[in-house]
């Protein structure tokens, strides 16, 4: 087995036990990249002196027996996170020279660990977007088949894994956009509780909704990963002050006595025949394992789309405001007053479909309209969380598709916006709720594309759907298939 | 629904954004698709419903009124596009 190819767990011990050193993990990533990344365009930008510098570091904190968790281990994250220094541009050219001049909370936290930075992941501009190719640094190919995306707006976080660039991957998942990339790549995608990981340093698209994820080859990764950056941060007001359990001690193989609902909403007739394949052999799995199934309904799941399309937008309207071409960001040189640089420097600095989000939500918030949609909105948001909550009652977790279909084609649904939006429909509804979710690997379609299992938990229920997907990991085969690069 | 061009134009000028031609006549078409979906919702009964602003219920987040070190002017001022000594500078105000 190659470095490249190993998750953390693994080099862990390699580390520990001194059979190999964090500059020549780092350096294999470095090599990997340099021999792929012209196919695959994951990277916005590669950091190939700073990962050495790290990379002995944390060769020294190992030598001197303060090694933890992520001590070097070569990472890299979307580009939508600040890191100190380094430049952080969200796939906008409103960013393109943009430095950050502080991390962000959850890689301070990694980065104290010992972790090595790679580089910045491309993604849709200001994670908007579900299939990479709304970045102003070109699109991301999907690995498995470079014809194919791979998912979005966290797509470079997720080809990187299946492209072997990166041992593990933050993304942020506002929609989706950490599970459908997961789903699409083959690779792990955890969308924690809104409120288990610090928001601070993570560029805003949606508050109400985003939350940073891990992105990794396994679940047990995932947990570990998740551990070393959950838990209340005084920075981010909205993150949850409640304890962070070991989450890699939760990683129980075996599903006896869970009981997994199956929202009937999710199981439609339009869903591809090959996800539905998957999904019927997981569900046989899993009872295998000892879990107990029964149908439950989601009645709201088709208001989802309709109702993030309205908060999304909205509050995307407000965050995207501070981009003004005053303290920081493109500044428009051909501009007559202080009003007209504003709105030449975000006609200049935004790409298409940043500019109809904002449009769509400043409609939604501007007078005569505020009630009939956003208020509206906020309503069926609460009628989509009810569903969860008395969904969970009778159920510990749910067991749905990520997406209806495997990645599509490139340029496929780039003319029809509302096509893409309809993309999420079956992860849209986790973040409106608040709750947490995971995108397994759970097989192949036809033509050799991954396809992910969802599985959702209660708040705070990470331990849970870890377990789940851990069993059926451990059961299966489909995280150890790697793309032909 | 449907969306008119000086409405386009209006909602381009609170979200300040300078568009095209071609970017109005495009955005006006696909925002009359979006909202026509968005419509799905008035389906719904949701005049006794509270509605739902933050997935976690929370109070206030309250913190000590305590002096911190804060960012500094360098740092503050490392990204912005023009500055004189310690401010941001920008064009005219005032004519």
């Amino acid at each position: 087995m190659q470095l490249y190819e190993q998750t953390i767990f693994s080099l862990q011990q390699m580390l520990k036990q001194r059979q190999v050193s964090s500059v020549e993990i780092t350096k294999a990533m470095l090599n990997r990249i340099e021999a792929t990344d012209s196919a695959i365009n994951a990277f916005i930008t590669v950091t190939p002196e700073q990962a050495l510098k790290d990379a002995k570091a944390a060769d020294q904190m190992i030598a001197s027996g303060q090694a933890a968790t992520l001590t070097g281990i070569p990472v890299a994250l979307k580009d939508i996170f600040l890191t100190d220094g380094i430049r952080t541009t969200c796939a906008s050219r409103m960013l393109d020279n943009f430095i950050a001049p502080y991390d962000a909370t959850a890689w301070g936290r990694m980065k104290v660990q010992g972790a090595v930075l790679l580089g910045k992941l491309n993604q849709d501009e200001f994670a908007m977007g579900s299939s990479c190719e709304n970045s102003a640094f070109g699109l991301t190919r999907n690995p498995w088949n470079q014809d194919h995306i791979p998912g979005g707006s966290s797509g470079g976080s997720a080809a990187a894994i299946a492209a072997q660039q990166a041992v593990a991957t933050l993304g942020t998942d506002t929609g989706g956009s950490i599970r459908q990339p997961a789903s699409h790549c083959g690779c792990v995608g955890l969308k924690p509780t809104y409120g288990r990981v610090s928001r601070y340093g993570v560029i805003s698209y949606a508050s109400s909704l985003d939350q940073v994820g891990p992105m990794t080859r396994d679940v047990t990764d995932a947990a570990l990963l998740l551990g070393a950056i959950a838990g209340y941060d005084p920075k981010d007001s909205t993150s949850v002050d409640c304890p962070v359990p070991d989450y890699h001690s939760a990683l129980k193989n075996d599903l006896k006595g869970m009981k997994i609902g199956l929202p009937k909403e999710y199981f439609i007739d339009g869903l591809d025949p090959d996800v539905q394949k998957a999904m019927d052999q997981a569900i046989a799995t899993c009872r295998s394992l000892g879990a107990e199934f029964v149908e439950i309904s989601l009645p709201h799941t088709n208001y989802a789309v309709a109702t993030y399309y309205l908060i999304a937008t909205a509050e995307a309207s407000s965050n995207l405001a501070r981009y003004e071409g005053v303290r920081f960001g493109h500044r428009s040189e051909t501009s007559s007053g202080l009003i007209d640089m504003m709105m030449q420097s975000r006609a200049e600095g935004f790409g298409a479909e940043v500019k109809r989000r904002i449009m769509l939500g400043t409609y939604a918030l501007s007078s005569g309209y505020y009630d009939a949609y956003y208020l509206k909105a906020q309503k069926v948001r609460t009628l989509i969380q009810r569903d969860f909550i008395e969904a969970f009652k009778s159920v510990d977790i749910l067991l749905t598709p990520v997406a209806p279909t495997p990645a599509f084609r490139i340029g496929e649904k780039t003319s029809d916006p509302l096509q893409m939006y309809l993309s999420d429909i079956f992860t849209i509804p986790v973040n409106l709720a608040g709750i947490c979710g995971i995108s397994v690997p759970a097989g192949f379609s036809k033509d050799g594309l991954p396809i992910g299992l969802q599985l959702l938990g209660r708040p705070f229920g990470e331990e849970s759907i870890l377990r789940a997907a851990y069993s059926f990991e451990q059961a299966t085969e489909w995280h150890t298939k790697k793309a032909a690069l | 629904m449907s969306i008119t061009r000086q409405e386009i134009e209006h909602i381009a000028k609170l979200s300040r954004l300078a568009l095209s031609n071609d970017e109005k006549v495009l955005f006006t078409s696909q925002m009359e698709a979006i909202l026509k979906y968005v419509e799905t919702l008035k389906e719904l009964d949701t005049d006794a419903i509270t509605p739902t602003s933050h997935a976690v219920p929370m109070e206030n987040a309250f913190r000590p009124d305590s002096v911190t070190p804060s960012i500094g002017h360098e740092r503050a001022l490392l990204n912005a596009p023009d500055k004189n000594e310690t401010y941001f500078r920008v064009p005219p105000v005032i004519e």
